[in-house]
C-alpha cells in the first residue's frame, strides 16, 4: 500500500490512472490520489483542469472511463452510477442541480437512503436554518447561498460517507462561503470523509486537511495542509493566480 | 336567447354532454402521452393502438372467457401495460441514446403492426361490447335524457384524471418522477434505478390508454381503427396543452371536448376540424402550448 500523506488506515477511496473520455475527447489522462477516511482532501487547477471530470468519472456518469478507481477496497470502474451511489458515495455537482419542479422540502427528501448513519432532517435543519424556514418554496426560488446548502444538505441525509462536493463556494458571498466552510469543518467533526473541488484557494486552505493539484487532466502535486505556507508560491504558480 | 337561433337546450346539452364524453378520452389519452413524453422524450404513436388493444383485450375477455366488464376494466389496462413494458424493454430502451425521431417510427410501426394484426384477426366491421347491468339505462334530467353509461365514462375519467395528477404532483414517487424529469443522470447518481423507472413510466402510460379503451368498448364498436382515428386529435390536444404538463393535458383535454361539442351546435360544419384551427393559433402565438413551459 502507498505512503501518500501522514498514514493512519487504509484509504477509503482510491483512484489510480483514471483516464476519461467526453466522446471522442480524452479529457482525464490519469489521475492518481487518495482520500483515507475522515479527511477532507481537495482537488485544486485551474479552469478546464480536469477537477469536475474527475467527480463524474467517479460517480460513473463520464461518457467513458479507465483506470481503478476502488471504494473501501471495491473496484467502481465498471458500475452504473446509481451502485456507485448505493456504494456510499454521494455527489454535489457544480451547478447544483436543484429541480425546478420540487419543493425544497421534496429536493431535501429525493435522494434515497442508502445506508445507516445520515443525519437526521433535525441535525440537517440545525446545520441549514433556512432550509427548515423556505422548505415550501419552489427548489429554484432560493437563493444562490440558499440552493447551494440544499444540494449539501440533502446527501447528508442517505446514510452515504463520502462526499464529493464541486466548488461549493463558486459565485457566493462572503459571508455564505463563510458559512459553508462552518458547514464542512462539522461534517469532517461528524466523521465524514469529503473530497472538494476548489478554485477559492484561501477557503481550500481553510478546511482541507490536503491538497491536489489538478494540471490538464493529470493531478501533478499533493500537499498536505501543514507544508502549505512553505509552498505558497508553488501552488499560485499551479493556480495562476 | 338559445331560441332566438333555433336551438333548444336539449340540444345544446346533449351536445355539451357529447362533448364532455369526448374530452374524457381525450383526456386520459393526452395524459398518459403528457406522462410517457416527460421522461421518455418519446412521441409515443403507439398510444391509439394501445387504446384500441385496452377495446380488444376487454373484448377478448369477455367473449373467450366470460369476463365482465368490471374484471376487464382492472384487467386490460395491466395487460397493456404489460405490454407496454415489454416493448420498452425489448425496443424503445435501446434507442434513447439515438434522436427522438427513432423513437416515433418505433412506436408508429409498432401501431400499424398492431392494428394489422386486429384487422386481419377481426376484420373492420367492429364487435358490440355490452354496457354492464349496473349502469344500463339512465336518467331524465328535465332538460336531457342522461344515460348512466355516458355519466359513469366522465366520472372515471376525472377520478383517473386526479389520481394520477395526485401520484405526480403530490407524492414522493411522484417527486422521483419530477425529478427524472428534468435530470435523469443526477437522480441516477443518487442511487434511484431511472431506467426501471422509465419502463415502468411507460407501462402506466399505455396502461392509461388501454383503460380508455376499455371505457370507451361499450360506447364505440370495438374496432381495429377506433384508436387510429382518435389519436390524431389526441396528439393535436397534446400540442395545444403543452408537451409534457400533466395539468395542462387533463385541463385542455376535457376542455377541447367541450370547445368541439359547442361547435357542434353553433356551426357544425367546423366541428371536425375546430380542434386543429386551435392547435394552429397556439402554435404561432404560444408554440410551447397553453401549459407548456418554454425551452
Ligand atoms: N461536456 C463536455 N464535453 C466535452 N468536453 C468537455 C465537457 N465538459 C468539460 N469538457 C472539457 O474537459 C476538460 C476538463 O473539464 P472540467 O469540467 O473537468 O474542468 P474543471 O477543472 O472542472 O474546470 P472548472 O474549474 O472550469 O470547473 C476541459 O478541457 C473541458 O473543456
Ligand atoms: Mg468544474
Amino acid at each position: 500500500m502507498s505512503e501518500a500523506g501522514a498514514g493512519k488506515g487504509a484509504p477509503l477511496l482510491k483512484v489510480e490512472n483514471l483516464q476519461g473520455w467526453y466522446g471522442e475527447s480524452h479529457v482525464l489522462h490519469g489521475i492518481d490520489f487518495e482520500v483515507r477516511e475522515g479527511e477532507v482532501v481537495t482537488l485544486l487547477g485551474r479552469n478546464g483542469a480536469g477537477k469536475t471530470s474527475t467527480l463524474l468519472a467517479i460517480m460513473g456518469i463520464l461518457g467513458k472511463r479507465t483506470g481503478s478507481i476502488t471504494h473501501a477496497g471495491r473496484e467502481l470502474i465498471d458500475l452504473p452510477p446509481r451502485r456507485i451511489a448505493r456504494e456510499g458515495i454521494a455527489f454535489c455537482p457544480e451547478e447544483r442541480g436543484i429541480f425546478a419542479s420540487l419543493s425544497v422540502e421534496e429536493n431535501l427528501m429525493l435522494p434515497p437512503r442508502i445506508a445507516e448513519g445520515g443525519l437526521s432532517v433535525e441535525r440537517i435543519h440545525d446545520l441549514f436554518p433556512n432550509l427548515k424556514e423556505r422548505r415550501r418554496s419552489q427548489g429554484t426560488k432560493l437563493s444562490g447561498g440558499e440552493q447551494q446548502m440544499l444540494a449539501i444538505a440533502r446527501i447528508l441525509r442517505t446514510g452515504a460517507r463520502l462526499l464529493l462536493l464541486d466548488e461549493p463556494t463558486e459565485g457566493l458571498a462572503p459571508v455564505i462561503v463563510q458559512q459553508i466552510g462552518r458547514t464542512i469543518r462539522a461534517l469532517k467533526e461528524e466523521g465524514f470523509t469529503i473530497v472538494l473541488v476548489e478554485q477559492n484557494f484561501r477557503f481550500a486552505a481553510s478546511v482541507a486537511d490536503r491538497h491536489h493539484v489538478v494540471d490538464q487532466g493529470r493531478v501533478v502535486d499533493m500537499i498536505p495542509a501543514e507544508a502549505l505556507e512553505d509552498n505558497k508560491d508553488r501552488i499560485q504558480a499551479y493556480l495562476g493566480v | 336567447m338559445f331560441e332566438l337561433l333555433g336551438i333548444t337546450p336539449q340540444v345544446l346539452m346533449g351536445q355539451l354532454l357529447l362533448g364532455l364524453i369526448n374530452g374524457s378520452f381525450y383526456a386520459v389519452l393526452s395524459l398518459g402521452l403528457a406522462v410517457i413524453f416527460g421522461l421518455l422524450n418519446i412521441i409515443n404513436f403507439t398510444h391509439g393502438a394501445q387504446y384500441m388493444l385496452g377495446a380488444f383485450v376487454a373484448w377478448m375477455l369477455g367473449a373467450y372467457l366470460g369476463v365482465g366488464y368490471w374484471w376487464a376494466l382492472l384487467a386490460a389496462p395491466i395487460v397493456v401495460g404489460a405490454s407496454g413494458l415489454v416493448l420498452e424493454r425489448l425496443a424503445l430502451s435501446k434507442l434513447y441514446h439515438l434522436d427522438h425521431l427513432y423513437g416515433l417510427l418505433l412506436t408508429f410501426g409498432v401501431a400499424l403492426i398492431l392494428q394489422g394484426i386486429f384487422r386481419d384477426a377481426y376484420g373492420i366491421s367492429g364487435q358490440p361490447y355490452q354496457i354492464p347491468d349496473l349502469l344500463a339505462g339512465g336518467h331524465n334530467l328535465g332538460f336531457m335524457f342522461l344515460p348512466n353509461y355516458r355519466a359513469w365514462v366522465v366520472v372515471a375519467s376525472v377520478i383517473v384524471c386526479f389520481a394520477t395528477w395526485f401520484a405526480i404532483e403530490k407524492t414522493r414517487l411522484g417527486a422521483y418522477l419530477r425529478a427524472a424529469t428534468e435530470n435523469p443522470t443526477l437522480v441516477g447518481a443518487f442511487g434511484i434505478n431511472v431506467p426501471r423507472m422509465i419502463m415502468l413510466t411507460y407501462a402506466f402510460g399505455v396502461g392509461l390508454a388501454g383503460f380508455a379503451g376499455v371505457l370507451a368498448a361499450p360506447i364505440y364498436s370495438v374496432n381495429p381503427n377506433m384508436g387510429a382515428d382518435l389519436i390524431i386529435v389526441v396528439f393535436a390536444v397534446v400540442v395545444i396543452g403543452g408537451m409534457g404538463s400533466i395539468l395542462g393535458a387533463i385541463v385542455t383535454g376535457y376542455g377541447l371536448g367541450l370547445v368541439e361539442g359547442l361547435t357542434r351546435v353553433f356551426y357544425p360544419e367546423a366541428s371536425s376540424v375546430v380542434i386543429f384551427v386551435i392547435m394552429a393559433i397556439v402554435l404561432m402565438l404560444k408554440p410551447e402550448g397553453l401549459f407548456g413551459r418554454s425551452a
